[in-house]
């Protein structure tokens, strides 16, 4: 085994005497920055609010014994629905993430399985025709998720599960849903106004108890998605080579959709349907650390937390005297973020 | 001699005229084989049913003496596997990501590769010539040196068997002879029975040691290099003709022009039950 006969730049050098794999560098990196967004974004909307508290004052709002107004604003308010807006957005990057890969399409996020859809309908039914029963709304939510994902997992079986005719039963379904939705809204026009924050998604009056609603589900399905993590790798060489180094295919493929819609369906049974999170976020990331799921998927969870918890605080401090629903803004930063990734950027998009 | 991997009357249907039916085949322990035929002639099929990648309508394939189908897919992994056709060139992979891979028929749907894997990577890596490479991109690999990262991963399962669906094609010529050779000492040196779909017939004669050639979705002609290769052989086989001379015991031929006659496909005379 001679040298190289020849070596073009430095760059190869360094490629050619690295002891690991180059990129390792700067996938930690990013972990660590995202990490520090985290923490960055619990400071930033622990101070401001209709009462802001100056960073000198946070740690004592948090931390003082004395009962003061501050500290419960900070623990009453804030910090549960940062916390809950940190799990929301985790939640909903890891399963975008794992459905992109999953369906090895890049369009894949937890609308198109029909989470959005199902989820929707189950929280428009109970909110206009059953008030009644609206603190059982969560629970609907996720129900009414899996139920719509299962459904279309079921009609795009054939043998097997082909990513594209999931995706084509997704589009039917959803827009079959979508449909009976607007015919609820339709025949109770007058009990809309009372739905509409939920169906644009959003944190506002998000507190303890949404937040108890959510971590297990979160704890569990992001736990779980550490175990999903190889698997989603070896999807990635593609259904023949997966099936050919031992993987069931199908089975893997089942688990880690359900795992999807499991994650997806917990955050939107808190925060309604917020979007874009689970398309943008996971094809942010994958820019700069590439397709490798053990970095992939960690920094989705931490990048989804960031932009979710910091939008809601920008949501509702920034446009004073009004409080924008987070899904609003950010579909509003999503959408062209998405576009910009797309002129610049999508050919790092590595999938065929 | 052991069979190690027997396919026994065999049915795959494509269309109603084009299809495999009671295809039988054997393999013995240590061999390499070359499969060659024209295009269409079924050669991929069979291997991917010989793989389990297409489930066959009728008949068995014996993996070691074990029907295939009551395998478990680890178990069928650690045994045999086949570098498919085309691979996905744009793969963000390094070369030891994925020769990693080939060890999951090793794991539990949890686990993770530990030292004890590593020896296998390391190994494969070493055998393909690769661990200098090991940290680099799959895309910033030459065809033959992604080739050779390919079969890495492969031998990482160490398998008894290793089918292979023409690793030679788009490489230049010393990669292909850097493949074939790689090939030839894994089934010297390691006993490793080799089996591959082949476009170059002069390959394919110089490191086989049996040829099957398929028409049609059937074997048309087996055995030694030598013994097969004559005028009758190339005129069946692929409609031309050729003219054969021998270097040391292993036939060279050379084709000198298409056989004209009747060329319409025997396919269409064909009925699938």
């Amino acid at each position: 085994m001679g040298e190289p006969k020849h070596i073009d730049t430095e760059r190869d050098i360094q490629i050619l005497n690295s002891e690991k794999d180059p990129r390792t560098k700067k996938r930690f990196r990013t972990l660590f920055i995202f990490l520090l967004l985290c923490g960055i974004a619990i400071v930033y909307g622990v101070m401001v609010g209709s009462v802001s508290i100056p960073l000198k004052e946070v740690w004592g709002a948090l931390f003082s014994t004395a009962d003061t107004v501050e500290k419960q604003i900070v623990w009453d308010l804030r910090l549960p629905r940062l916390l809950t807006g940190l799990l929301v957005g985790a939640c909903l990057a890891v399963s975008g993430a794992l459905l992109q890969g999953v369906m090895r399409n890049p369009l894949a996020d937890p609308g198109i399985i029909g989470v959005s859809a199902g989820a929707g309908l189950v929280a428009v039914i109970m909110m206009i025709i059953f008030p009644e029963y609206i603190h059982l709304l969560p629970l609907g939510a996720f129900l009414g998720a899996l139920i719509a994902t299962f459904t279309i997992y079921f009609i795009a079986w054939d043998g097997g599960i082909s990513p594209l005719r999931m995706i084509l039963a997704g589009v039917a379904i959803n827009s079959l849903l979508g449909a009976v939705m607007s015919t609820v809204m339709i025949l109770y026009s007058d009990r809309v106004q009372a739905v509409l924050p939920w169906l644009v998604g959003g944190l506002a009056g998000r507190s303890w108890p949404h937040f108890q609603i959510i971590w297990p589900y979160a704890l569990i399905g992001l736990l779980l998605s550490i175990f999903a993590i190889k698997h989603a790798n070896i999807m990635l060489l593609g259904d023949e080579v997966a099936r050919l180094v031992g993987n069931k295919v199908e089975r893997s493929r089942f688990f880690l959709i359900l795992l999807a819609t499991f994650l997806a369906g917990a955050a939107v049974s808190v925060a309604g349907l917020i979007g874009f999170v689970g398309l943008v976020v996971p094809h942010f990331v994958r820019m700069i650390v590439g397709n490798d799921y053990r970095f992939l998927l960690p920094i989705s969870a931490l990048a989804g937390a960031f932009l979710v918890a910091f939008a809601d605080t920008v949501a509702r401090s920034w446009f004073d005297p009004i409080e924008l629903p987070v899904g609003i803004l950010l579909a509003a930063i999503g959408a062209p973020f998405f576009l910009y990734l797309l002129r610049g950027g999508i050919k790092g998009w590595k999938m065929s | 001699m052991e069979n190690v991997l027997v396919a026994d009357q065999l049915a795959y249907r494509y269309t109603d005229t084009y299809c495999i039916q009671d295809f039988s085949i054997s393999f013995n322990k240590g061999e390499m084989v070359s499969i060659i035929g024209s295009n269409g002639s079924g050669k991929s099929t069979v291997l991917r049913l010989l793989t389990r990648l297409l489930k066959s309508e009728k008949g068995t394939v014996f993996l070691e003496g074990k029907m295939i189908n009551q395998m478990k897919e680890k178990d069928i992994a650690q045994k045999m596997t086949m570098l498919p056709q085309v691979n996905n060139h744009k793969l963000d992979l390094t070369v030891r990501d994925l020769v990693t891979h080939g060890r999951n028929p090793y794991l539990k749907w949890f686990e993770e590769p530990n030292a004890h894997h590593s020896t296998y990577i390391d190994w494969a890596l070493s055998v393909t010539d690769l661990t200098k490479m090991q940290h680099r991109p799959l895309q910033a690999l030459s065809g033959g040196e992604r080739q050779r990262a390919w079969i890495a991963m492969s031998i990482a399962q160490t398998p008894n068997i290793l089918i292979l669906d023409e690793p030679t094609s788009y490489l230049d010529i010393s990669h292909q002879l850097e493949v074939m050779e790689l090939l030839e000492d894994l089934n010297r040196s390691l006993g490793m029975t080799i089996i591959m779909v082949l476009h170059d017939l002069n390959q394919a004669a110089r490191y086989s040691d049996r040829i099957i050639a398929m028409k049609n979705g059937r074997v048309v002609r087996q055995g030694k290099p030598r013994d097969v290769y004559d005028d009758e052989f190339f005129r069946e086989v692929f409609a031309i003709r050729a003219s054969v001379h021998l270097d040391g015991d292993k036939p060279i031929c050379t084709p000198t022009g298409l056989v004209k006659e009747n060329k319409k496909s025997e396919w269409s005379n064909q009925k699938c039950l």
